[in-house]
């Protein structure tokens, strides 16, 4: 199915909640708003013409630059992104789904972002979505077992945040 | 009163299990590096398996993002140490996707070249490492000496055994040197006569099919579900190979090639004719299947390398130069899912203008393949565990990144 035509599909039943879409970029990608996740998620892989059985993987992205020299360069809005990048063997076309997030749930420094699981759609995300949080710093609502899965249980912070500052010392070993 | 006495032989009682919890790892040689996994046993059937990763975590995304792409080639090697060309190769192709670029056909013909004889490496140590998980020393002695001729050739190539560093985006760092065209087809002919051995010892083998025929069976819906690819997704009969069904500048890379995707389509295998039949008890998507894809696909890319040898002899042009190590990046994101050795190896970069990428991401087929574990060891014998695992074939180096 052509992309364009997903996107009318998708438009069609969410409306306002599909908040943007580039289907000229090299991977074309369509943004939904946060609540709709699940539902979009959903209707992508049982709806017969579309059928993105394949989620290969979900990328947490920070958009934030914390050196305030190179900041008024920066070329992006501040916030939290998430890839979610699907295919369909069935019919063997692409997509990649985005969902803007503020980096923290409302503005306070430490609440993490939250948005709905994908776990009970596409299996693949039960340990890519633990990797996000761990990580990345994103809870999943509903997710079955919402744990660190590469970082010990007792580790501070989420690494791949462009502010992480790694705590100087662990179980009495100097990090530095 | 005479009590009456029972032969405790003849008595029939309940022996009382208890549940128990096992730790399997990070040091148990049969987790094939530092994996943890916690059973939960009653006697000696299986209840349920808990995969604990993280143990050679190396925040290789979070080095990504501090390196330039060129720089971060080093640590894509050290993803899936078994098979370090095509780590390179799912990088630089990234890469050249976000920048537009396009390789010469000399080098798109040393690619596959390098990478399908990496692809020959990575399964022989499938194979000859599964063969010690279930208690067979020789096909390992097999393997690893073929094995030994390859990273022969690749040391002859880029000077390096293991972590190759040989593709980078933009094109390759060296041609091949002279003669080595000869010494690779010397190499796989003696690879082609010890194929029969591996099948006569492990294939073939009344103990092998016993211990893996049946066991662990994976559903393609079930391997669609968790995202498995490679070997393991074909295993359960799905056709699905990236260099044929691939974005298009990865199935590009082999439109004028050969080949046949390994899986099992209407009860046979395109290959099963010269090869050992599918024994009667195994199932489509268990152990035995896992693996004899693997070994189909040794012969394949034996075929495919030379096709390539052909093909490079042929093109007329130079190969491509790598870009500088400060090349600017240009603003936007690309995602390029290459087929390794293990499956499908994705890699996303994300651009800002400068020549750090803003943020790389490393789909790990590993990863995914691991994931399913819990769902097809539940309920089997501890001493199917090894037998399971040992098909997925899985690197910890990838899975940690």
């Amino acid at each position: 199915m052509e992309i364009g035509l997903i996107l009318d599909r998708l438009k069609q039943q969410f409306g306002e909640r599909i908040v943007g879409a580039d289907l000229e970029a090299a991977d074309p990608w369509i943004e939904i708003a946060p609540t709709a996740l699940a539902e979009v998620a959903r209707l992508l892989r049982d709806d017969p013409a579309l059928r993105f059985d394949y989620l290969h993987c979900i990328t947490g992205v920070d958009y934030v630059q914390p050196d305030a020299k190179k900041a008024k360069n920066f070329p992006w809005e501040v916030h939290f992104e998430l890839l979610y990048h699907l295919s369909s063997m069935a019919h063997g076309h692409r997509l990649v789904l985005r969902v803007a997030l503020p980096r923290w749930q409302g503005g306070v420094e430490g609440q993490l972002p939250e948005v709905r699981t994908v776990s009970d759609v596409w299996r693949t995300a039960d340990w890519h979505e633990r990797e996000v949080y761990d990580l990345s710093g994103v809870r999943f609502a509903g997710h079955p077992d919402l744990r660190r899965i590469l970082c010990p249980e007792d580790w501070e912070g989420h690494p791949l945040r462009k502010d992480y500052k790694m705590a100087e010392e662990y179980h009495g070993i100097r990090t530095r | 009163m005479a009590v009456e006495r029972v032969d405790p032989e003849l008595v029939e009682f309940d022996v009382r299990t208890d549940e128990m919890l096992i730790n399997m790892g990070p040091q148990h040689p049969s987790t094939h590096g530092v994996l943890r996994l916690v059973l939960r046993t009653d006697g000696e059937v299986v209840s349920s398996v808990v995969p604990h990763i993280g143990y050679l975590h190396r925040c290789a995304e979070k080095i990504g993002e501090n390196v330039s792409p060129r720089q971060w080639i080093p640590y894509t090697d050290r993803m899936d140490y078994l098979a370090g060309m095509n780590m390179n190769l799912g990088w630089a192709m990234t890469v050249e996707k976000l920048m537009g670029l396009e390789v010469s056909e000399k080098t798109r013909h040393v690619r596959v070249m390098v990478c399908e004889l990496n692809r020959i490496a990575s399964h022989l140590v499938a194979a000859g490492t599964y063969g010690l998980d279930l208690g067979s020393f020789t096909p390992f002695l097999y393997c690893f000496r073929e094995r030994e001729k390859i990273l022969n050739l690749f040391e002859a190539v880029c000077g390096a055994r293991l972590t190759y560093s040989y593709i980078v985006p933009g094109g390759l760092i060296a041609d091949l040197p002279p003669g080595w065209l000869e010494a690779c087809e010397r190499c796989l002919s003696e690879l082609e006569a010890v194929v029969p051995e591996l099948h006569a010892v492990l294939t073939s083998n009344e103990i092998f099919i016993r211990r893996t025929a049946g066991v662990g069976v994976l559903s393609p819906e079930m391997a669609i579900d968790y995202g498995c690819s490679g070997p393991v997704l074909r295993g359960s009969g799905v056709k699905w190979d990236l260099r044929r069904d691939g974005q298009p500048s990865v199935a590009g890379m082999y439109e004028d090639y050969r080949f046949e995707v390994i899986a099992q389509a209407g009860g046979s295998y395109p290959r099963d004719q010269e090869y050992p039949p599918v024994p009667p008890a195994a199932v489509l998507g268990d152990c035995w299947h896992r693996f004899y894809v693997r070994m189909l696909e040794v012969v394949q890319s034996i075929g495919l390398v030379r096709q390539a040898m052909e093909k490079y002899r042929r093109s007329a042009d130079a190969v491509s130069e790598p870009i500088k190590i400060t090349q600017k990046l240009p603003r936007g994101e690309a995602y390029l899912e290459t087929e390794a050795p293990k499956g499908q190896m994705g890699f996303l970069v994300i651009g800002d203008g400068t020549a750090i990428p803003w943020r790389v991401r490393a789909r790990s087929s590993s990863f995914c393949n691991l994931s399913v574990l819990p769902e097809i060891s539940r309920g089997c014998l501890l001493a199917d565990i090894p037998a399971i695992l040992g098909s997925l074939d899985i690197v910890l180096g990838e899975i940690d990144r």
